[in-house]
């Protein structure tokens, strides 16, 4: 009797199986998609994900856009792989495309990549509400920071090793890793200043001798001073409320999101606002951007939709103002929404 | 050969030398004896200790899970008065009925109507405090009673996050004396969010739901055991009853064993190198989901199988072929039941698994914003744990109780998973 059972129990299984791997014959395939696939940024990726929202809501036949949070680097690898249906349409970058990233776009034919900001950020850095009310420079920040200042190991330990009028307070400071756009911001607009004017050698170095340059100027150290977070920013702001001597790096979105909880720094006497990171007065605000393929404009459903909408939502009073962007200046705001119009394409001569 | 092993006659009539017994009293007996039991009550509360431990684990994940989740299950609503009368949309009856309606209210600007009445009941801010999905309420009450927009109806429509946080007791001091305000006015009520067990992704708070991620969990479980089950058990069954033992047979047990042993995030490596690049499959699919984590799964149910396979009694094979069975009726009339209970334990092991895991579907693209629940197989979907996994990551604070909602919603999955795993058992399972 149980033995009929099992057969039956056994055959279904098989017909199961079977049935599945006819399916994944028949669906599989790079042939067509008509859903639009995005990769990228993890600082993009809030504001990519809400105008997806509203191209579903605003078409209930439009079908729901895949978004992924890779990371810069790791999504412009996927992005540069090829053209076709297999590959995103869409990356979502926290800094500009490198010349050799467009390089390798080029090489798998990409060729035709529109450029589009669609605003600020600003890499915030962060202290809990009862911490030692911080008021740093980049100098500050990058003899404190880098692997090796000035070409010597580092060994500050305290604030006021690195400069006689900070408080003697541990140096301890949650960040984000190595593979991020938020850690490349805080290597160029941070390190990368306060390395340079610090050390009058540095400057020429970036042009004679980039690789001594760069480990100079932008390797953190890795003797436990500055702690690798992960691409979790929720983590830090925990970590910083259960240590108030310690700072955070992370987006201005998640300062302004739990301001209850935690205070800005101060660098260079200027605190990370929405005002002071929009008028590029804080040192540490940067650009945002999305790249299209052209060629996918026409193939993929929706596509230029999704762009009208980034164009429509990015304003001053916008909704992606109220979700923590900043809005670009108003000349870059048009110079952005006419690449949209046009499909202007990106001019690799422009990238570094 | 030596004497002594000769037994011994008696040459004497005396009794031999009775042993003395051993003195217990003496000093140092008694010590050594408190030392032994003491040794003894040492082990028993050690092994107490640790399984108090783990249940005092267990109880503090469970309790805190549910007490941060519950309030995920749970909406704070406002009662809003909207005047459909007297807004006037320029919508055609006609068009309530059909695909359309949602697109005719859209674009008859109910979203605006909505707004306007949230303005004139709480003052200037009154749309800030509405969910982004407060006007989809109101849409779909229409659709289900047209002649609502003949009337001045009072809806109870979902707040937004800041304030539904706020009302949950944990907000910032700005939402919270919003609160303190609405709720003197008496406007606020609380509701079984059903949205959470029917919607999928979004990008407010109070908008997301888990359907599409347990739907993804669902689909991507399906092809995993429609896979790695009969593969697995007619695998184990080769291997024990048929296959010959040679270099080659001994070869395949250890890369099986070693197959299971191997980090599952190799097996995604893998799945992005055949699945996505070879085969070229679409990429976030539950089917290529099912198939990264059979493959995890397939060599777990094999060890298993022969495990139990093994423990059947030979004799009762013996008795089979004794009476003229052949030997696929041996395996399938009596191997196979009266292993199916050690293989099915494998197999619930194999695929918790499989259920919790989010290294190989990272890599496989299943890590995605994806609004709407899959629709099958090909459709891009994301799975429980890395919908867990991307929520923690949220920058709004709504988000928090929503992760803890989602793991107990994954919780129940696996419960459920297991209580059927177990019914199973028990009516396959056979004692002798």
């Amino acid at each position: 009797m149980t033995g009929i059972l099992v057969q039956r129990f056994v055959l279904l299984g098989l017909m199961g199986a079977l049935a599945a791997c006819v399916d994944q014959a028949n669906g599989g395939g790079a042939g067509s998609r008509d859903q639009i696939t995005a990769v990228g940024s993890s600082t993009v990726y809030p504001f990519t994900t809400m105008i997806a929202e509203q191209l579903v809501a605003n078409d209930p036949d439009a079908k729901a856009p895949v978004i992924e949070s890779t990371g810069t680097g790791a999504g412009m690898k996927l992005f540069c792989a090829g053209i076709g249906a297999a590959h995103p349409d869409i990356e979502d970058a926290s800094r500009r495309m490198k010349a050799s990233e467009y390089k390798s776009c080029a090489a798998n034919g990409v060729h035709d990549v529109m450029e589009i900001q669609v605003g600020i950020d600003g890499i915030a850095f962060a202290e809990a509400k009862n911490g030692p009310k911080m008021q740093l420079t980049p100098t500050d920040l990058y003899k404190a920071l880098a692997a090796s200042p000035g070409g010597k190991t580092n060994t500050a330990r305290v604030w006021r090793d690195v400069n006689p009028a900070l408080p003697a307070v541990p140096i301890q400071v949650y960040g984000p890793p190595a593979t991020s756009g938020t850690r490349d911001a805080l290597a160029e607009l941070i390190l990368t200043k306060g390395c340079e004017a610090s050390d009058p050698t540095a400057k020429p170095l970036a042009t004679s001798d980039p690789d001594a340059h760069k480990a100079l100027c932008t390797r953190v150290r890795e003797d436990g001073v500055y702690v690798d977070a992960g691409e979790n920013d929720n983590l830090i702001v925990q970590k910083l409320q259960s240590n108030p001597n310690a700072i955070g790096v992370f987006g201005y979105s998640y300062l302004e999101e739990n301001k209850d909880d935690v205070n800005g720094v101060s660098i260079s006497g200027v605190a990370p606002t929405y005002a002071t990171i929009a008028d590029n007065a804080y040192p540490g605000s940067r650009p945002l951007y999305i790249y299209v393929k052209k060629a996918h404009l026409t193939a993929i459903p929706g596509l230029r939709n999704l762009l009208k909408l980034y164009a429509a939502n990015w304003g001053m009073t916008g909704p992606l103002v109220k979700r923590g962007l900043i809005a670009a200046p108003t000349a870059i705001q048009a110079r952005s929404a006419a690449i949209i119009a046009n499909e202007t394409v990106l001019d690799p001569a422009v990238l570094k | 050969m030596s004497d002594t092993l000769v037994p011994q006659i008696p040459v004497s009539n005396a009794e031999p030398v009775r042993r003395v017994p051993t003195d217990w009293t003496t000093q140092a007996m008694q010590s050594r004896i408190r030392r032994r039991y003491a040794s003894e009550r040492r082990f028993r509360f050690a092994g107490l200790a640790a399984v108090w431990l783990s249940a005092a684990f267990l109880a503090y994940l469970l309790f805190s899970m549910v007490s941060q989740g519950a309030s995920g299950f749970v909406e704070t609503r406002v009662s809003l008065p909207v005047d459909l009368a007297a807004a006037k949309l320029p919508v055609e009856p006609a068009r309530l009925a059909g695909r359309g309606a949602d697109l005719a209210l859209a674009g008859a600007g109910l979203e605006g109507t909505v707004d306007l009445a949230a303005t004139k009941a709480f003052g200037k801010d009154g749309n800030e405090l509405l969910s982004d999905g407060a006007w989809a309420v109101v849409r779909d009450a229409i659709k289900a009673d047209p002649s609502l927009l003949q009337r001045k109806t009072v809806f109870d429509v979902p707040v937004s996050s800041p304030i539904d946080v706020a009302a949950k007791g944990n907000g910032t001091r700005d939402a919270e004396a919003v609160v303190a305000r609405l709720k003197a006015k008496g406007v606020l009520t609380r509701g079984f969010n059903a949205g959470f067990l029917t919607a999928a992704d979004s990008t407010d708070a109070t908008r997301v739901g888990i359907w599409g991620a347990f739907k993804g969990s669902l689909l991507t479980m399906v092809v995993t055991l429609l896979l790695a089950f009969p593969i697995g058990v007619l695998s184990a069954l080769y291997l024990e009853e048929y296959a010959p033992k040679n270099r080659w047979t001994d070869l395949i047990e250890v890369s099986i064993n070693n197959l299971a042993a191997v980090p599952s995030i190799i097996f995604g490596l893998l799945g992005l190198a055949v699945f996505l690049g070879t085969f070229g499959m679409p990429r976030s699919a539950p089917i290529v989901g099912g198939l990264t984590l059979a493959l995890m799964t397939m060599p777990v149910i094999v060890i298993a199988g022969r495990n139990a396979i093994k423990s059947v009694p030979p004799s009762i094979r013996d008795a089979a072929l004794g009476i003229g069975a052949s030997p696929v009726q041996v395996v399938f009339h009596h191997v196979l039941p009266l292993a199916l209970p050690g293989i099915l334990t494998g197999t619930i092991i194999g695929m918790a698994r499989a259920l919790g895991e989010t290294a190989p579907l990272l890599m496989i693209g299943m890590r995605a914003f994806i609004a709407a629940p899959p629709s099958g197989l090909n459709d891009p979907a994301t799975v429980l744990p890395v919908q867990i996994f991307l929520w923690s990551d949220q920058v709004s604070r709504g988000f928090v109780e929503k992760t803890s909602a989602a793991i107990i919603v994954l919780l129940v999955f696996l419960l459920a998973m297991n209580g059927v795993a177990i019914y199973l058992r028990n009516r396959f399972e056979t004692r002798w």
